[in-house]
């Protein structure tokens, strides 16, 4: 007789089935049960938590800081800040974990130290995972959704697809297919003395590129668009793995960054040669190359779910979400994790969110599974009362510290409603949310990137029906609560 | 709505707005600024909220309100929230997509630059606002 299968959550009816263990599912799953969703079943196809971080980087560090010293205590919500790749949890035991795994060779920890630290809060956070259960397929029924799996079919109301931005993609280009992706770079030792070409230019293909730079005798990286550095609060390359721009612009290295449409790729008995056409310059080039390697991106592993009816985006690399992570086209659907980039927010002056990365999406995830609790299934969040002298201190104390508003600007806010005589915590949503709602009287605070760049807190009011938009003062230091902002904050509410 | 048939560059090669672009500016095109989808009944510009930028509609369809009232469609083709930036005020309507919207967008900072490297496609601009003028001057004539 077999052995029995003593995993959690066997096949069968809940209420949410959240698909993934890497941050985004871990994050969502631990939310979920503290909003008071009781039936929610977590299924991952990994053997263990972790998710992307099992692999990924391959070479370098994160990019995301974990300051071990920091001028507040760890564990603390202001401690977030300073801390971008723990979890957050609701008890001091269950934040601020990763911190104990580093060496601090680095204030960015290496792969296995993040890995480390999603273990530990899946372990004190009581999340409960069906490891080794494969989603395979989606449909609809009367109740909600159908989620066939290795281990048989899960039916629930509402699914958070936690998946992440994990399939290799290749760009369109004819013969880039016979070129191996990102995903299956080899130690950097058997490039040695390799010339190598990498077709990309964001942060995996400089990634590679820095890792590859004392053994590759010439890198090249390519494609359409410049590099964009102007306003590196608007870019979404990591300075970390610049090097080999820095010495592309020095010139004389073997490092050249090309800006180049790729026309062709065709592989040789020696090695590739590859065609291509100017974008910013007039011209051709025709380079011969030992290596070739598409660092073109992901896309998300979404399987059968366009066919649901879930539009995508991004060359149908990623599914198109509203304000909640919800599917635009398939309510009831949700994304948790690295996919919830795709949900954009206001991208006021081009400036996108951190919601792709486990500083911006482990709040996110704090805010989905509270709008979840109240739109599907009727559990009202609590909303703390606060007189009327409480309001602006209240309000300049976000602008000051909140992590939620500092890490996603211009994306997550805090919102104070009028209510009767007095006021509630109206808590954090998203700004997108906040401002195309109707409702009463209520005021919300964001930090913000002003057109030039610089980190700006905003003050939003909606009285009798219409919506205001104020800037406060910037401040060299980042102090959003001294004297002059809390005189302009008061004259608003009054 | 179905999933669009070309991919992204393809996409904007069909339009008017582009028409004269060569591929490897496409490439550009497509590489520099992104595509996203609205959800039918979202707001994408926002009357007096500031950093709106400027889109394009690549699938669906938007309306224009202001103060409640429809006052305009937009379909595949046509553009919107130049008008914000080019007078350096904030939105005085809001843009609402009325189906799932599928739109590029050049942020605000972005635009003129944009532009001014590409001159065919501001005059094509140029020649869709004279005619929107010219249009709005006979409804009130």
């Amino acid at each position: 007789m077999g052995r029995v299968d003593e995993r959690a959550f066997p096949p069968g009816e809940y209420d949410v089935v959240v698909v993934g263990s890497g941050p985004g599912g871990l994050q969502t799953a631990y939310s979920l049960a503290h909003a008071g969703i009781t039936r929610c079943a977590v299924l991952s196809r990994d053997p263990a938590p972790g998710g992307m971080f099992r692999r990924w980087p391959v070479y370098q560090r994160l990019i995301s800081w974990t300051k071990p010293d920091a001028p507040v205590a760890p564990g603390t919500r202001e401690y977030e800040w300073y801390d971008h790749n723990s979890l957050v949890g609701d008890e001091p035991g269950h934040q601020a974990l990763v911190r104990g795994f580093m060496d601090r060779a680095f204030d960015v920890p290496a792969r296995h130290e993040m890995e480390a630290g999603l273990a530990e809060f899946a372990a004190r956070g009581d999340v409960r995972v069906r490891y080794e259960c494969e989603w395979l397929t989606t449909s609809r029924d009367e109740a909600g959704f159908v989620l066939g799996t290795s281990d048989g079919d899960y039916r629930c109301k509402v699914c958070v697809f936690a998946i992440g931005v994990t399939e290799p993609w290749t760009a369109p280009i004819p013969g880039l297919d016979a070129a191996p992706h990102y995903a299956a770079t080899r130690a950097p030792e058997q490039y040695e003395g390799k010339s190598v070409f990498i077709v990309g230019k964001r942060n995996s293909a400089f990634e590679l590129a820095q890792g590859l730079l004392p053994w590759a005798s010439r890198i090249v990286l390519a494609s359409p668009r410049p590099l964009q550095t102007a306003v590196l609060a608007f870019s979404p390359l990591s300075i970390r793995y610049l090097s080999p721009y820095m010495q592309h612009i020095r010139g004389g290295s073997g490092s050249f960054v090309v800006d180049a449409a790729i026309d062709g790729v065709d592989r040789n008995a020696d090695g590739y040669r590859i065609r291509a056409s100017g974008t910013t310059w007039e011209g051709e080039l025709e380079l011969e190359s030992d290596e070739v390697i598409a660092a073109t991106g992901f896309r998300a592993p979404v399987r059968d779910l366009p066919a649901l009816g879930v539009a995508m985006v991004n060359d149908g690399r990623m599914p198109a979400q509203t304000p909640y992570w919800e599917s635009v086209s398939v309510p009831g659907i949700y994304f948790a994790g690295n996919v919830m980039g795709a949900s954009a927010g206001l991208r006021k002056h081009g400036a996108t969110s951190s919601a792709g990365s486990v500083n911006g999406f482990r709040y996110n995830a704090r805010v989905l599974a509270q709008h979840i609790a109240e739109k599907h299934f009727g559990i009202a969040r609590e909303r703390p009362r606060l007189s009327r002298d409480e309001v602006v201190p209240f309000l300049l104390g976000e602008l000051a510290r909140a992590p939620e508003l500092w890490v996603q600007k211009g994306y997550l806010t805090r919102v104070v409603e009028a209510d009767g005589g007095g006021y509630r915590d109206g808590g954090v949503v998203p700004l997108a949310d906040y401002v195309d709602r109707d409702g009463g009287d209520s005021f919300a605070v964001a930090v913000e990137y002003a057109a030039d760049g610089a980190v700006t807190p905003v003050v939003y009011a909606r009285r009798g029906g219409r919506l205001s938009e104020h800037a406060l003062p910037t401040h060299a230091m980042h102090r959003f609560d001294t004297d002059e902002h809390r005189q302009e904050l008061e004259a608003l509410l009054s | 709505m179905e999933a669009p048939a070309d991919n992204y560059v393809d996409a904007l090669a069909r339009l008017a707005l582009f028409a004269d672009l060569t591929h490897p500016q496409l490439e550009v095109l497509a590489h520099s600024f992104d595509e996203e989808v609205f959800a039918a009944g979202q707001r994408v510009i926002r009357q007096d909220v500031s950093g709106g930028g400027f889109y394009v509609i690549l699938d669906g369809e938007a309306h224009v309100v202001i103060d409640g009232t429809e006052r305009s469609r937009l379909l595949r083709g046509d553009f919107f929230g130049e008008i914000s930036l080019l007078t350096d005020a904030r939105p005085t309507a809001d843009v609402i997509a009325a189906t799932v919207l599928r739109c590029l967008i050049i942020p605000d900072t972005e635009l003129k630059p944009f532009l001014l490297k590409q001159p065919t496609v501001m005059y094509r601009m140029l020649q869709i606002e004279a005619r929107r003028l010219r249009a709005a001057n006979a409804w009130d004539g």
